[in-house]
């Protein structure tokens, strides 16, 4: 089975149950042949609210849907909901969404995020992607020197996949592991550095300011690095992902997002509202806690799980 | 946001209330500011539209239609409201005879279980507690280690066993209950008093670990359950607070995270869909880093401000009214003296310990913490401002404009402190004094802004003494405690 066929098979999997649990109304909102009406604009603002995509978007969406409806040109749901797609991937047009790999030497990808987002695992699903599908030797960085366990955590990930790790003691200065594993990664030859960061929130600047020191490490140590500076977010995170995004974005300049957790029945659709403000794209999906449990983002699907639709078999068939 | 509500409502109402009618169309308008402020800080949509629709019916049924003020007294009932759907407020941790009290936690992946266990433990400790902690993640690589760390920082003993550990992440039938039981034994024998269950995170659509969950819970009858939810979450938190809820039948809820600038909408929906008390805040990584829960700030944090209401009621109703008058009236007139800047203090001090009144700011606890410990500090600072302030004349206090260096110098020597004191002490006077004027003659908003200047710790903005000298202290301290412990957050 490729690589793409099984994590969508995952995803739907994944959102099956959702569905089965949570999403029944999926089916009565967009049942076919109902018609376009105030409450239904309701039920489906309500929807598109529920899976966090931010007032903004969805008022801009609705009074697209309603305007068209006003004008004659939908009626039934099935149409409105053509509306809301096409509305959607307006503001995603298509975007490379694939890593940004160094013409030559080791490619550098930074991992950040808020505590408890994802990161290290999405650190385990990476390197499991890039070598066991890509065929890259692959070497990790244990740059989260201050969590208790961190340290010990990558190195668990690195010996079940079986890549080095590049490690210094706990409260050890990040910085410095970033320092030892870029010149681990050019000596030993390594096609991929991957570099664990410790959680920290947007508003703590101190700790930016450290990342912003992992990242300048890494740029005078290998050439063009970081390739890949990926802000790891949470699904069942609210609008505070904005703010995550434009801080980290801003300081360290995140070139994707991998969306964390999307096995649960949190959308994330927060990622919408990000694409818009900041051009960030999301590049992976996080779907589960082993490292196989990752999928490239497309926007297609995405938006198809959204509404729990039936034809998300057929997207996944490819 | 609470500002800017109120402008909105003002200008939703504005011209109506002199010569028409306000009318329920007007306030459904204001009704949708409303709406937009609390989704946008992640209120479940479904929440939003119940507390929407109280308040307008409030609003309708109330006097705003006729009141002078509708705005204003739109903002009371919105505020009023939210306060009290987080209430009643209960942080109680009940215990048991005979002891130990087991309290078991649980919340999704990485809502901040473990970093949780660690300062409830802290807590209890300084409770005159004896806690121990139990490694019952058995799921996430290095679970054990965090616990067993964390344990240390804080002093009190883990139960762990590493045999237990989910090899490959299988969940392992009966190994959680088992580490669980067997630190419910170790407790007993040990003579610990409270036994505090760390749990594997678990998406709440997980049915094998869910099943877990439900095992420990059935056999071990964990007297206390708390769901550990992160205060960024969004609309999904509902979901998960209700499926934890329904399983476990949880008793209390911990926020954690909410020293991000999230708004935290996420405690009100988890607070309605359960029915059950928030306990805890977190506000901090450090062990020391939780709070018990009040609602009133949260309120206002929601709405997205600090919490100003209750700065400004309470200084309201502390500052002598003739006295506010007196000064109010001088600073109109631009002639603010050393006088009344002495005076000034005199009445911020009545307001308490500076670190009661940050307290009210929610998050800023950590600042308080800093604060208090140098509260003793203020209070010399404020002898050694007496006594600079009494080494000058009359004529100098009235306008201080006279001091020039040699004064300065005089007064430092007759007041046994350095000169640079005398010049800082004028300078705070004077920030003071700019403040005051710009300030002068504003209602009640005014009076709000420069309640936020105070949550950016412009202390000398409210003529708190010292205001300037603290920050720069407490700066150089965190400065120094950083050189030393390189880790140190
Ligand atoms: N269900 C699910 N769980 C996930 C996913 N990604 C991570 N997790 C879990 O979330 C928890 C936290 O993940 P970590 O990778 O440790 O998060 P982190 O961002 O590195 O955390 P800190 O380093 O503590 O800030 C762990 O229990 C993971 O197993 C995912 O896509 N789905
Ligand atoms: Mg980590």
């Amino acid at each position: 089975m490729s690589l793409f066929a099984k994590s969508f098979d995952r995803l739907k999997g994944a959102l099956r149950k959702t569905r089965d649990i949570l999403f029944t109304d999926v089916r009565t909102l967009f049942v076919p042949g109902r018609q376009i009406n105030e409450q239904f604009l309701s039920e489906l603002e309500e929807r598109l609210l529920q899976a966090d995509m931010g007032v903004g978007n969805t008022d801009r969406i609705i009074a697209e849907v309603r305007e068209r409806w006003r004008l004659g040109k939908i009626r039934n749901a099935d149409e409105a909901r053509s509306v809301v797609r096409e509305q959607m991937l307006s503001n995603w047009p298509p975007e490379a969404r694939d890593l940004n790999f160094a013409p030559a030497g080791p490619t550098v990808i930074l991992v950040a995020g808020v505590n408890g987002a994802g990161k290290t695992t999405s650190i385990a699903k990476l390197a499991w992607l890039l070598k066991e599908q890509m065929g890259k030797k692959v070497m990790l960085c244990a740059s989260d020197t201050f969590r208790a366990g961190a340290v010990h955590q990558l190195s668990i990930w690195a010996e079940r996949i079986g890549v080095e790790i590049v490690k210094h003691k706990q409260n050890a200065d990040p910085a410095a592991v970033a320092y030892d594993a870029c010149e681990a990664a050019k000596a030993r030859g390594a096609d991929v550095l991957i570099v664990d960061t410790a959680g920290r929130l947007p508003t703590q600047e101190r700790l930016i300011r450290e990342l912003v020191k992992i990242r300048d490490v890494c740029a005078r140590r290998i050439e063009g690095a970081p390739h890949e500076a990926l802000l790891v977010l949470d699904a069942t995170t609210g609008q505070n992902a904005i703010q995550q995004a434009k801080v980290f974005g801003s300081a360290v300049a995140v070139t994707g997002i991998m969306l964390a957790k999307l096995d649960g029945t949190a959308k994330g659709g927060v990622v919408l509202a990000i694409r818009d403000q900041l051009k960030i794209p999301v590049k992976f999906m996080g779907l589960g806690e082993t490292p196989e449990d990752i999928a490239p983002f497309d926007p297609q699907l995405y938006i198809k799980a959204l509404f729990g639709e039936a034809d998300l078999t057929e997207a996944m068939a490819r | 946001m609470l500002e800017s509500l109120q402008t909105k409502f003002g200008d939703v109402f504005r011209g109506l209330s002199g010569r028409g009618r306000i009318s329920e169309e007007n306030i459904r308008e204001a009704m949708r500011d409303v709406r937009t402020a609390l989704l946008e800080a992640d209120v479940n949509v479904k929440v939003v539209k119940d507390f929407t629709d109280k308040v307008q019916e409030k609003a309708i049924g109330q006097e705003v239609i006729r009141s002078l003020k509708p705005a204003e007294l739109m903002v009371k009932i919105v505020y009023d409201e939210l306060v009290e759907l987080m209430g009643p407020v209960d942080t109680q941790i009940y215990y048991v005879q005979p002891p130990p009290t087991v309290i078991m936690m649980c919340g999704l992946q990485g809502s901040g279980k473990t970093t949780t266990c660690g300062k409830l433990a802290k807590f209890l400790v300084g409770k005159g507690h004896h806690p121990l902690l139990a490694a019952a993640d058995l799921q996430r690589p290095a679970a054990v280690e965090q616990l067993r760390t964390l344990g240390e920082q804080v002093g009190v003993p883990v139960y762990t066993d590493d045999t237990k550990v989910a090899p490959h992440g299988q969940v392992q039938k009966g190994a959680a209950v088992a580490v669980c039981r067997a630190a419910i034994a170790q407790a007993k024998q040990t003579g610990r008093d409270v036994v505090i269950l760390d749990t594997a995170g678990r998406l709440h659509i997980d049915d094998e670990l869910m099943g877990e969950l439900r095992e420990i819970n059935t056999q071990l009858k964990p007297h206390q359950v708390f769901l550990v939810l992160d205060a960024m979450s969004g609309q999904d938190a509902v979901n998960s607070a209700k499926a934890f809820n329904e399983l476990l039948e949880v008793d209390g809820l911990i926020l954690t995270k909410f020293d991000s600038d999230t708004r935290g909408g996420a405690l009100l929906s988890a607070k309605l869909v359960t029915g059950k008390p928030v306990k805890f805040i977190g506000i901090s990584e450090k062990p020391e880093g939780l709070e018990e829960f009040r609602p009133e700030g949260m309120a206002q944090r929601i709405l997205g401000m600090g919490d100003i209401v209750g700065l400004v009621t309470e200084a309201m109703t502390k500052f002598d009214q003739d006295e506010s008058a007196r000064l109010q009236a001088k600073m109109e007139k631009g002639e603010f003296t050393l006088e009344d800047f002495m005076s000034q203090m005199g009445q911020v001090k009545k307001l308490g310990p500076m670190g009661k009144v940050m307290g009210m700011i929610p998050g800023m606890s950590q600042l308080t913490q800093q604060m208090n410990m140098q509260e003793g500090d203020v209070e010399k600072q404020m002898g050694r401002m007496r006594a600079i302030y009494d080494s000058m004349n009359r004529k100098e206090r009235s306008k201080p404009d006279l001091l020039d260096g040699a004064r300065r110098r005089r007064i430092a020597r007759g007041a046994g402190v350095q000169h640079s004191e005398v010049s800082q002490f004028i300078k705070q006077f004077e920030m003071s004094r700019d403040m005051m004027r710009a300030v002068g003659g504003m209602g009640m908003m005014g009076k709000l802004k420069l309640m936020k200047h105070l949550m950016k710790g412009d202390l000398a903005g409210l003529g708190m003494p010292g205001g300037p000298m603290l920050k720069t202290k407490k700066s150089g301290y965190m400065e120094k405690k950083d050189r030393n412990k390189k880790k140190r957050r």
